[in-house]
């Protein structure tokens, strides 16, 4: 964390906005801090970009004017995390597409269930997802978000998230159906 | 994919996004399409896997000790005081008395849930005696002007009772529970297919925050004071969702 940002400015909270953060925003830190660890796939650059997050959450915190916290803060996350990886990452970001080629089947159920015995295969699997797809998966099944909710978060029409989500699930699927056999005996 | 339903549908519904009618249409459809049915399948057991491998990562103590320095310091920074004329110290000094007393409050209200009268025990003891069958509703209906009378009269206070079905938090119903030797009102609500019980009863303590939640045995609740009644919402659903209806209670 550089620091440089903080405390730029008489942009900051008065005590009584500070009362409405702690209890509006300040609780769905675990919700930024799963969303940037999933987008960065790691806890420790996690731990400074969700910081960094927070900081810019109390500087627009005046822009917040009611609704739904959780999804405004997690937007705020988002495009730290966006701005974070094309800093440091860019190469992340600019191998979306490319798959689009190979589209395969999804996997069988059963394949799942040998799959899903193993936590250190899914979380490989959810990683290799590329960003955009990644996200809208954890924001369903880890977050418990709307679709409504993703729309907001991620910036993609309402009617793009369920597209989005079956292909995330599908290339999740496919990617623990390779990791199985490949970890199942040879001779297949 | 051949199939016209599992491009339009099949994800909605497995969301539980779609309304009733399309639903029902697609749980009609599924039953004659061996493909629709194998991609629901699929994805249910996707669902399970990756809910039941515990990928939710929580944020570390260290972020949140981080996070709270930064709000001190951006709520009472030097930058904001030096702006200030001479004649909004005062203001300043209010200013930086509340925040202390946040300070200091703070670590209270961590554990106001343990410290009070009603401990975190009791109150997962209700809610899963609230889950048995027939145990969940004395009155059970989703109007609020059903459920709110109901209590008028049984209890020496009347609980607010609200319905927040466009939130996503249809009202359920109401009962009579006892924590701690004390009637309070339980009010019901349901999330997705989880349920919500939110224990109210009346206080003499101060007002607080909805304070961070608890987690136990699988449960979570958020715990807050407001205008002479205590609360308390317990359920399995993420605490960001126990967060919203509180929110929602709240106001």
């Amino acid at each position: 964390m550089s620091g440089s940002d903080q405390g730029k400015g008489p942009d900051v909270l008065d005590a009584r906005d500070r009362v409405r953060f702690e209890q509006l925003v300040l609780p769905h830190l675990d919700a930024a801090f799963n969303l940037a660890r999933w987008l960065l796939r790691s806890r420790a650059d996690s731990e400074d970009v969700a910081q960094e997050a927070m900081l810019r959450a109390c500087r627009f915190f005046r822009g917040f004017h009611g609704g739904d916290a959780r999804a405004w803060l997690l937007q705020i996350v988002r495009n730290t995390c966006y701005t974070w990886l094309e800093k440091n990452r860019p190469v992340e970001l600019m191998t979306e597409f490319e798959e689009e080629l190979h589209q395969q089947p999804g996997a069988s159920p059963e394949a799942l269930a040998i799959a899903g015995d193993n936590r250190e295969r899914l979380i490989r699997a959810l990683e290799t997802l590329p960003p955009r797809f990644r996200e809208v998966v954890v924001l369903r099944e880890l977050e418990g978000c709307s679709y409504k909710e993703i729309a907001a978060i991620t910036a993609i029409p309402i009617g793009t998230v369920m597209s989005a989500l079956a292909r995330g699930r599908q290339r999740l699927q496919r990617a623990l159906t390779i990791s199985a056999t490949q970890e199942s005996p040879r001779g297949l | 994919m051949g199939c016209d339903y599992a491009r339009t549908a099949l994800h909605g519904y497995l969301d539980g996004e779609l309304d009733a009618t399309r639903s029902a249409e697609f749980e009609r459809h599924v039953e004659s399409c061996r493909e629709c049915a194998k991609t629901l399948e699929a994805g249910e057991s996707l669902r399970s896997s990756l809910q039941s491998a515990g990928l939710y990562e929580q944020a570390p103590i260290s972020l949140r000790k981080k996070v709270r320095a930064d709000l001190g310091a951006a709520t009472a920074s030097p930058v904001a005081l030096r702006i200030l004329a001479w004649r909004w110290l005062a203001v300043a000094a209010a200013i930086l008395l509340v925040a202390s007393i946040s300070w200091y409050a703070w670590p209270r209200l961590q554990n106001s849930v343990a410290s009070s009268p009603v401990t975190a025990a009791e109150i997962i003891d209700a809610h899963v005696r609230s889950l048995q069958p027939g145990h969940l509703t004395d009155v059970a209906s989703t109007d609020q002007h059903t459920v709110k009378p109901w209590f008028d009269g049984k209890l020496a206070f009347v609980p607010p009772v609200k319905d927040f079905a466009d939130e996503g938090f249809p009202l359920l119903g109401g009962r009579l529970d006892v924590l701690n030797g004390q009637n309070v009102a339980a009010v019901v609500y349901g999330r997705r297919k989880h349920l919500i019980n939110v224990f109210v009863w009346p206080t003499k303590e101060p007002d607080t925050p909805i304070h961070p939640p608890g987690a136990r045995q699988g449960y979570q609740w958020v715990h807050w004071r407001h205008q002479g009644m205590e609360f308390c919402a317990i359920s399995d659903v993420p605490a960001s969702d126990l967060h919203e209806l509180a929110q929602l209670i709240y106001q």
